[in-house]
């Protein structure tokens, strides 16, 4: 049954609603941390409730953790999983193309989805990042990828200064040119909008409810091609979360550890 | 009789030689060896080469106080804060090299070296720059000529494990996500058992499917409660996630990790005061007892 719209949310509440919908039912998804851990227990408890989650600290789960989950390693995700394995199993799954959907971040992205969590400069100074983790192998590997990120400028650059998850790579047919293995970034979600890619390129698709699309297009450094470019069809407003939706998020992080504040 | 390898964790960390390479925080954010980390400060062990897939802070402890040369990992930093700042601080002030991985190709050094082959081919990370870091080759596979990348072997001189029980003998029980544990522990020389309890080696013997740590591959065994604090172990506590956010916010000024280490780690005489100055409730209040598993003959 169709839920109504909530009628408050905070922002990333609203990504992690629209990542959820970037869950088919059936679908396997590599989930990672963070929003991603939510989206997918939205899904799961709503669309999709036949997709199965695998982590790549060797977990694999069929349904919500019955508990608040920091990481992936947190006891509730562990406790009545489908399987706790090895990262060899998992990534196993992977390398062979079984992963249907995987999740992505990124300090930095730029116009094909490349993206960058190893170093990045703030001026002249160099900054270290965390690095990859899984994050190259569900880019290489997966069937699609979705990447969730903050909308803020500075995250969107012409090139990556290090491709940490490759993306599109130069757009085109770069990805098999090169022989990566799997699809590529299908949908970037930020606080302020979502995007499509077409020929490999980023294009915005729709804007979150009371966001101004020339906004959204001023914020990069590139003249951004929108829906309207790619199919006729205006730019979109980005459908609201379910009533449904936002009650699972608050009890999935009920003291908005992730997704307020 | 077999060998009784147990030793105090003072004794089993005095073995290792500085300028070792050690493989740790292998089951990701689970079960991470914290205890037999804080003995290497607290013994000043150091030019080490750490190599793990993320480490949760453990690698950024190390780093902070100055014991490590390089590390050789996928992700290095705070799961619940995002940055390890001894590690920042270390990496852009050029202090620190680091050998960018990422988790898989982590998994498949790890498993060369267990296999006893100097490298294995991977699709992953073809695309990226980490395909092209200098520890690794892009080539044609010799049968159909599809690209590949070439990961070479890490055997470590020692590898860290955590678990929930062991023997004296060395054979140990590890349950929940295992991450790239046992990789590691064949792939090591020398490989270093800290359990939540050891107990009769019949326990183990009782259920021989668990048992993937087995004694002809480790060196000593150590009992060490709390060991894994604060990352979770399975069955035992769960992760201090405060204590996360605590030590990000203790360590992001250049000096704080002295304070933090001072407190935590030389302030303390043993893991038993570690843990009575730990007042968070971290006890698994809803366990979950396996459905009866049945051997015999």
């Amino acid at each position: 049954m169709a839920s109504e719209d909530a009628s408050e949310y905070t922002a990333r509440e609203l990504m992690v609603s629209a990542a959820a919908r970037e869950i088919d039912d059936g679908d396997v998804a590599f989930v990672g941390m963070r929003l991603p851990l939510i989206a997918f227990q939205v899904a799961v408890s709503t669309h999709a409730p036949n997709a199965m989650s695998v982590f790549e600290s060797g977990v694999v789960r069929e349904d919500p953790a019955d508990g608040f989950l920091h990481t992936m390693c947190d006891l509730p995700n562990l406790d009545r999983a489908v399987s706790t394995t090895g990262m060899l199993d998992v990534m196993g799954r992977l390398a062979r193309g079984d992963i249907d959907v995987g999740f992505l971040g990124g300090a930095e992205i730029d116009r094909y989805g490349n993206l960058n969590t190893t170093r990045v400069h703030a001026g002249d100074r160099e900054i270290r990042l965390p690095g990859s983790g899984g994050a190259c192998d569900i880019a290489c590997l997966s069937d699609r990828t979705v990447i969730l990120m903050a909308h803020e400028p500075r995250r969107f650059v012409e090139r990556v200064e290090y491709v940490t998850s490759p993306g599109h790579g130069e757009g085109g047919d770069w990805r098999d040119e090169q022989s990566v293995q799997g699809g590529g970034p299908n949908a970037l979600v930020t606080s302020k909008a979502t995007f499509g890619f077409d020929d490999g390129e980023l294009y915005l698709r729709t804007v979150h409810p009371g966001v101004d699309a020339d906004e959204v297009a001023a914020d990069f450094p590139w003249d951004l091609r929108t829906r309207e470019d790619v199919t006729g069809e205006a730019v979109g407003v980005t459908d609201a979360p379910s009533s449904e939706a936002v009650e699972l998020i608050r009890e999935f992080d009920p003291d908005g550890f992730w997704t307020r504040g | 009789m077999p060998a009784d390898k147990t030793a105090s964790m003072a004794e089993a960390i005095a073995s290792i030689e500085p300028g070792s390479t050690i493989a740790a925080g292998l089951a990701l954010e689970h079960a991470i060896p914290f205890a037999a980390g804080h003995e290497l400060v607290r013994q000043g062990t150091d030019d080490l080469t750490l190599v793990g897939p993320i480490s949760d802070v453990l690698f950024d402890q190390l780093v902070g106080a100055g014991l490590v040369s390089n590390v050789r990992a996928a992700w290095t930093g705070n799961v619940s804060a995002g940055s390890g700042y001894n590690f920042r601080r270390a990496v852009e002030g050029g202090e620190l090299d680091v050998e960018n991985h990422s988790n898989f190709s982590i998994a498949l050094s790890l498993h060369a070296a267990e296999l006893g082959v100097p490298y294995l081919p991977t699709r992953s990370l073809l695309g990226s720059d980490i395909a092209g870091e200098p520890q690794f080759r892009i080539t044609e596979d010799p049968f159909e000529g599809q690209r590949v990348v070439q990961v070479p072997a890490i055997a470590p001189d020692w590898t860290f494990v955590h678990v929930q029980r062991a023997a004296p003998t060395g054979d140990a029980h590890l349950w929940g996500n295992t991450g790239v544990t046992y990789e590691a522990v064949r792939a090591a020389d020398n490989v270093l058992v800290t359990a939540e309890e050891i107990v009769d080696p019949e326990v183990i013997k009782s259920d021989p499917s668990r048992t993937r740590i087995t004694r002809e591959q480790v060196t000593a065994v150590v009992e060490a409660p709390f060991g894994a604090h604060p990352s979770p172990v399975a069955g035992r506590y769960n992760r201090d996630n405060e204590f996360f956010l605590e030590y990000a916010e203790a360590t992001r000024d250049e000096g704080g990790f002295d304070a933090w280490a001072d407190e935590w780690i030389h302030g303390v005489e043993s893991r038993a005061e570690y843990r009575e100055k730990v007042t968070r409730d971290l006890s698994v209040r809803e366990p979950t007892t396996a459905a009866e598993v049945t051997y015999g003959q």
